[in-house]
């Protein structure tokens, strides 16, 4: 109980009080917030923005930033229904194809950050354009799919009490969060992560395979992306090229607002999740309410950012740990 | 004649190929036409389209050089455009003229709010500039949603309409308040110390401040500056279309904008800067698309060559890349 109370978890249990809060409150104005329906729709209609977020974190956490989730997000939707529709491919494979194309992207803008240190930021803005321009050139029309396969995918449920459901995206974004959590904490990989965030130098110096685990961690980003879109595909039984516009944006709104700081090497996966469910709860309160407008999401969003963001300063000036934030 | 300096060869090399290109692959491109009084033809029409993001890449420059970058320029232009369109459309709605130069005033207003704003988060509340930024760009666009009620303003004014779309001595508006905003920028920069003090505060922060600069307020200007800046492109994007779409207006070339300057040779890491570079960046971009477009291309693949053109200046840039190359080559031979 203590190691949840320590100053170091203040950022995170502060986002999960929000998160509580704002729950409760939406709650309290929309009793329909209490049912199972809502909290399972809340994970279900999110699940492709937080499996993002999720790769999100460990690149932020090492100290960059990848903009690409978002255009990799369309390139892997419309990969995925052209190879199926137009190819004829057996969606399985089309999936896969398209996980092993994420994952080269990924790894690409690792090869150019860790080897050839180019900026993190101007990396993935190439890989940004180079995305969504493919993703445009494959079909600049959105792709319906029709595979019987891929159908069962979409309806596929596990009913819950009260009429809710876990879908496929639903159990997508639960494995991966919980399967994060643990690669965080508990293994060499999550472990070099964080030190690198730290300070890169000194990580090099205690003899951590920096280079490599840079490469894995954009590769890794890559891999949640492009999962990312699958489900955003099994979600509208479609692929669109312009889809998850703007994406990296909520992703890292989400990241930041779970208590990772954009400098890196501090922070949690399990505060994305909780980051994400802060996004979804402001979004469905907002289209519950009905008579605000839905670009109150994005100044809400925005009002939120800040507030944590000068938490996060507060709290950083109080540890008398302050960083030298450059960039 | 002086030398061209070093950061210049690579993007002056790169538009030229373009247009060398240009002059054996598409026919008439170098064809220039006097209609209506003003210089028509495609070069023309590269200088008329870089002029936004040219104008946003002069103030992101200096907010580079001192080590932080504007993530929000983009929806700054969304707002002072909107402020703009709202104003006029209102003035016509009740069959009143709206004087020009005061609604330009007050988007422009608007705007250098919005960059204050941004000085404030980044200097005295001491925020990292990509997330001090971040904040505006997310929720500048539901902030001019919210002035326009998410519709899009449209206008009459033939006079607002001629700041984006007259010509003043046969060349195109635009052209004009690019090279104005720019010179006016540089004379600043370089005509009294404050450039100086931009490149010394993102060389090196500590050192400037221990030398007597107070590197907050150098940051704070270039922020208003750069908030500035985007509300003069914004105001020539809504001229242009006679409209403000508060969603789509001025989307993404944040990102247009940090590449101009990193095509000019300004390093990211902050401190020297290039003006003119990224005013040749800017024009580079631009020259690229036209080419592309002018050959019948699908504009998707403007898309993927601006990624393979950041790369390569990237890679161009990075003295990594120089080392490893170099290492090869001693390898093979």
């Amino acid at each position: 109980m203590k190691r949840f109370l320590s100053k170091e978890n203040l950022p995170v249990m502060a986002t999960v009080l929000v998160c509580v809060l704002l729950y409760l409150g939406a709650g309290l104005k929309f009793p329909g917030f209490f049912s199972t329906r809502v909290p399972m729709n809340l994970l279900s209609d999110n699940a492709f923005l937080g499996v993002v977020a999720v790769g999100l974190t460990f690149v932020i956490l090492s100290g960059g930033i990848d903009l690409s989730v978002g255009s990799l997000v369309g390139l892997s939707g419309i990969l995925i229904a052209h190879l199926t529709t137009h190819a004829g491919w057996h969606p399985a494979l089309a999936i896969g194809a398209t996980l092993l194309v994420g994952i080269t992207v990924g790894w690409v803008q690792g090869v150019l950050i860790a080897k050839f240190e180019i900026a993190p930021f101007l990396a993935t803005l190439g890989g940004l354009f180079f995305c969504r321009g493919v993703a445009l050139w494959i079909s600049q029309e959105s792709i319906t799919i029709e595979h019987p396969f891929f159908k069962q995918l979409a309806l596929f449920t596990i009913p819950v009490s009260g009429g809710a459901s876990v879908t496929v995206g639903t159990l997508a974004f639960l494995v991966v969060v919980t399967i994060a959590i643990w690669m965080g904490r508990h293994t060499l990989f999550g472990r070099t992560v964080y030190a690198i965030g730290g300070n890169k130098a000194s990580a090099k110096l205690m003899g951590l395979e920096v280079d490599k685990t840079l490469l894995s961690v954009y590769a890794l980003s890559g891999f949640c992306s492009a999962l990312g879109g699958v489900l955003y595909s099994i979600y509208t039984s479609s692929g669109n090229a312009v889809a998850g516009t703007g994406m990296e944006l909520d992703a890292i709104a989400a990241v930041v607002i779970g208590g990772t700081l954009l400098s890196g090497g501090y922070g949690s996966v399990f505060g994305s999740f909780v980051g994400v469910l802060i996004l979804g709860i402001i979004q469905t309160g907002i289209s519950y309410q009905g008579t605000l407008s839905s670009w109150w999401t994005r100044i809400a969003i925005g009002i939120l950012l800040l507030v944590f963001m000068l938490l996060q300063r507060g709290l950083v000036r109080l540890s008398g740990a302050s960083k030298n934030s450059s960039g | 004649m002086k030398r061209i300096p070093p950061n210049l060869v690579a993007p002056l090399c790169i538009l030229a190929a373009i247009l060398l290109f240009d002059l054996f692959f598409s026919p008439g491109f170098f064809h220039l036409a006097f209609i209506n009084g003003r210089l028509q033809g495609s070069l023309v029409d590269i200088l008329n389209r870089a002029a936004p993001v040219q104008i946003l890449s002069v103030g992101m420059t200096l907010v580079i050089a001192t080590g932080g970058v504007d993530l929000s320029v983009g929806a700054v232009m969304s707002i002072s455009g909107t402020v703009a369109a709202l104003l006029l459309s209102r003035a016509e709605a009740s069959n009143a003229k709206a004087s020009v130069p005061q609604v330009i005033g007050l988007a422009m207003g608007a705007a250098l709010v919005c960059g204050i704003w941004n000085g404030i988060l980044v200097t005295f509340v001491d925020l990292q500039p990509i997330v001090a930024t971040l904040l505006l760009m997310v929720a500048g666009r539901g902030l001019a949603q919210l002035l326009s009620d998410g519709q899009i303003i449209t206008f009459s004014s033939p006079d607002y309409g001629n700041v984006a779309r007259g010509a003043t001595f046969i060349v195109p508006n635009p052209v004009w308040i690019a090279i104005g905003f720019g010179l006016v920028v540089a004379a600043l920069m370089r005509r009294t110390s404050l450039g100086l003090f931009l490149e010394a505060a993102g060389g090196n922060a500590v050192a400037s401040r221990l030398s007597g600069i107070d590197v907050r307020w150098i940051k704070f200007a270039a922020y208003a500056l750069c908030g500035l800046g985007a509300g003069i492109a914004g105001i020539i994007v809504s001229a242009d279309i006679k409209a403000a779409d508060a969603n789509n207006a001025g989307l993404y070339l944040e990102l247009d904008a940090i590449l101009a300057v990193a095509i000019g040779g300004t390093s990211l890491r902050g401190g020297r800067f290039s003006l003119i570079g990224s005013a040749i960046g800017a024009i580079l971009m631009q020259a690229l698309t036209t080419t592309i477009l002018s050959r019948g291309v699908p504009p998707a693949a403007t898309l993927v060559l601006k990624a393979a053109v950041v790369v390569g200046v990237c890679l161009f840039q990075s003295a990594r890349f120089t080392e490893w190359q170099a290492s090869r080559r001693s390898q093979t031979s």
